[in-house]
């Protein structure tokens, strides 16, 4: 039972340093797409550690079912929601840093 | 155990807190929104930290549940609504 607690604790771990990471990424990045790419990946992999975990550290009952479902449902989610925000932004006309970069040096 | 769980719950508050200052200082609307979807995930984790502290998991994973599904269509329907505004201008 304690290597069962102990791989629970290792897989919350993993999801903290994945969050840590993604908010980073959504703090310093320069741009709306790549701040999307850092918040899109590092969250869907963080929850789904986190819920692994908590699945793992409940046991084997109804509720550890009801995380997995969460689980698969983020899965799925998650990416789409992603895919939905970025076509949007690029079709009301975000720019990427690097398209700005070559027209300013086209300018000069 | 109880420990572990409190340094995660305050640690994810503490990610919480840095995220605001994209949700509220960020150029444009869609980085809000972006930022918006990345907190709603660290809720969906706070709510389930804050059930296994009070020993109540199996009404908190329904309330996380939920919690889920309307971040997820919060988050569609703001990117649908602007695109079609940006459509029609």
């Amino acid at each position: 039972m304690i290597i069962i607690k102990i791989l629970a604790v290792m897989f919350m771990i993993g999801g903290l340093f994945f969050f840590l990471t993604a908010t980073i990424g959504i703090l310093r990045f320069p741009d709306f797409f790549t701040r999307l790419h850092a918040t899109g990946k590092g969250d869907t992999l963080a929850v789904l550690l986190f819920l692994i975990g908590f699945s793992l550290y409940e046991g084997f009952t109804l509720t550890s079912l009801k995380i997995l479902v969460i689980a698969v449902f983020m899965f799925l989610a998650q990416p789409t929601a992603t895919h939905a925000l970025s076509r949007a932004g690029w079709r009301c006309g975000e720019t990427l840093l690097l398209h700005e970069e070559e027209k300013n040096d086209s300018v000069i | 155990m109880n420990i572990f769980f409190h340094v995660v719950g305050l640690f994810l508050f503490l990610l919480v807190f840095l995220l605001l200052y994209r949700v509220v200082f960020g150029p444009g609307v869609f980085n809000r929104a972006a930022a918006i979807s990345a907190l709603g995930n660290k809720t969906l984790i706070i709510l389930l930290v804050i059930g296994f502290l009070y020993h109540r998991v199996e009404m908190f994973v329904d309330i996380s549940m939920v919690y889920a599904l309307l971040n997820f269509i919060g988050t569609l329907a703001v990117a649908k609504y602007l695109e079609m505004e940006h459509k029609n201008l």
